[in-house]
């Protein structure tokens, strides 16, 4: 990024030697292909994988990041349980803390085919099977359940069962798989709403213009605790089908550092970190009816 | 009534053109079909060139499964067009609104007795206003601001959004309408006067039909600009072509739905850019045959 550009260009013109040498010599392993499946455990520590900005682990998060995946829109404090997560997987590489390096990073320019400007991405990210179409994903670091909320006065505000949701007005944030838990689980009689980001969602709430939103279940709690008056959780949503719905870190297609990152994941599960995290930044979710 | 005759136009006349001028007629034909040829030959050289470029980059293979995938494309159509009739409804009535509001700002704006001064001002700022307020905003604020007044019998978030349209572009079409009253000669006006007319009638008779036939470009200009706008609805909530694009595009983790959902527009867009050139060149044949006359 910073190099600059004669050295960039002598770099660039001695690559393409070496490139054009070794073709001469000998079929050359494309750089990256195949590299990926028998990445052995040290292979995966700074000297070796191959970072945006080498020696540095760019981690990317969505601006405003939200609580409490992380606190204050301050994702580099270590605070919250995304930011905690991404924290622990760096370390678990072999980062320091002051080697982590944050950006700020749309959905839509998260899931473009261009060059990444990151590492891996934590944003809530549901794993499905279209997307893994367009991006690698790596273990799932959570467990995440959609909730429906309302506040106070709503007419679902004493909703027991999905039917009684059918003729309510729902909104949720575009592009989340809360709106797909909308359409597929509860698929109301009344088209739903569909928001930019959940801040306009809480507003139409509290402007009465829908009846309830649906959010995942941390931010239900957050937002119902902190944020709206009055705010109630009706309940947890079922899983949409059969697959529970996780949360997995984003890595660029076809990525070298996806398995070393997944295996940081796995050995943070395995070592009960995860639960230790979701306990300290998620606690008090459990609990939630789950609407049947 | 009798039909003047002009030999330079009615056929029946039997006006045959002279051998130079069939020697003329003759010239530019070669000359309109060299030109043809030659436009499609540097188009075609052009198109090859943005062709060899872009699908020899690197990541070619992948902005082609990413943008440009049939099956995601057949997929998401039936979507995108659900979402594309709420647009063209948004549009049926946010023209028709917009064109009379403005209609009735610019004649506000042109009324001359000073006793109308009060009016006149506040036709003028409202131009002001809205033509510099982002659309955006407005938006906003009228359908996340009003219903957070919680009043009896507030519109749902698409009349409101709908209005939110409606307020900013009238600010622009009564500018274009007050270009065209404007236009019209103060003879014009003078002379309907003086044959008795009232200031209404004048205006009826004949300032308005000159005015509106002069500025019929901009104002489908202005048309155009709106079709696109109308989307901007989807910011309140209600799903519209581009929504549902973005919608299919955030579940497949693809772009092809909002290539669907360009084309479509496009589609919609191209009868109203037609009627637009079609309007523009009759004016200008027009105006020159006045002129030559």
């Amino acid at each position: 990024m910073s190099t600059p550009p004669l050295r960039s260009t002598l770099a660039g013109a001695l690559a393409l030697a070496a490139l054009a040498l070794a073709a001469a010599c000998a079929p050359q392993e494309e750089p990256g292909a195949g590299s990926t499946a028998s990445a052995a455990p040290a292979d995966c520590a700074p000297a070796t994988l191959k970072t945006v900005t080498a020696g540095k682990l760019t981690v990317a998060t969505d601006d405003p990041a939200y609580p409490p995946w992380f606190a204050d829109n301050k994702p580099d404090s270590g605070q919250g349980f995304e930011s905690a997560v991404a924290y622990a997987v760096a370390e678990k590489l072999g980062y320091t803390k002051d080697q982590v390096v944050w950006t700020r990073i749309t959905f839509n320019t998260a899931i473009a085919p261009g060059p990444k400007t990151f590492d891996f991405d934590v944003n809530q990210f549901s794993i499905t099977e279209e997307r893994r179409r367009a991006v690698d994903f790596s273990s799932p670091y959570y467990d995440v359940a959609q909730t429906v909320i309302t506040i106070k006065g709503s007419k679902i505000a004493g909703a027991k069962t999905l039917a009684e949701l059918k003729n309510a007005k729902l909104g949720a944030q575009v592009g989340t798989t809360s709106f797909r838990a909308v359409t597929e689980v509860v698929k109301p009689a009344v088209e739903p709403a569909v928001f930019n980001n959940n801040d306009d969602a809480k507003k139409q709430l509290q402007n009465g213009t829908v009846d309830g939103i649906v959010v995942d279940l941390p931010t239900a709690f957050y937002m119902t605790a902190a944020e709206l008056e009055g705010g109630l959780i009706v309940g947890q949503l079922p899983q949409p089908s059969g697959t529970p719905e996780q949360f997995g870190l984003v890595l660029d297609k076809g990525s070298a550092l996806t398995s070393c990152v997944s295996q940081a994941v796995d050995a943070l599960r395995a070592a009960g970190t995860l639960d230790a995290l979701q306990k300290q930044w998620l606690a008090g979710v459990a609990g939630a009816p789950t609407l049947g | 009534m009798t039909v003047i005759s002009d030999p330079g136009r009615d056929v029946d006349s039997g006006y045959r053109p002279s051998p130079l001028q069939q020697a003329r007629i003759a010239h530019r034909r070669r000359q309109t079909v060299l030109s043809v040829v030659v436009a499609a030959a540097s188009t075609a050289v052009v198109g090859v060139l943005a062709v060899v470029a872009v699908t020899g980059a690197p990541g070619w293979q992948r902005v082609r499964e990413s943008f440009l995938d049939p099956a995601i494309a057949r997929e998401s159509l039936p979507l995108v067009l659900h979402g594309l009739w709420l647009n063209l409804r948004l549009l049926a009535f946010c023209a028709a609104g917009a064109l009379l509001l403005g209609l009735a700002i610019a004649l506000l704006r042109t009324l001359r007795p000073a006793v109308f001064f009060p009016l006149r001002a506040l036709a003028a700022s409202y131009t002001y206003l809205f033509r510099g307020t982002p659309l955006l905003i407005v938006l906003y604020l009228l359908t996340f601001g009003v219903p957070g007044l919680r009043l009896q019998g507030t519109p749902s978030l698409l009349v409101l959004g709908g209005l939110a349209l409606t307020i900013v572009y009238a600010a622009y079409l009564a500018e274009v309408f007050r270009a065209g009253i404007e236009s019209v000669h103060p003879s014009q006006r003078a002379a309907a006067r003086s044959l008795g007319l009232t200031h209404g009638q004048t205006m009826r008779h004949v300032v308005l039909p000159q005015a509106l036939r002069r500025v019929a470009p901009p104002l489908l200009n202005d048309l155009v600009a709106l079709q696109k706008d109308v989307g901007l609805i989807s910011l309140a909530g209600p799903i519209d072509a581009i929504r549902m694009a973005q919608i299919q595009t955030a579940e497949h983790y693809n772009y092809t739905p909002y290539l669907v959902a360009g084309a479509l527009f496009v589609l919609m867009a191209i009868p109203l850019i037609a009627v637009t050139d079609w309007v523009t060149l009759r004016a200008a044949r027009r105006q020159s045959a006045e002129a030559a006359a």
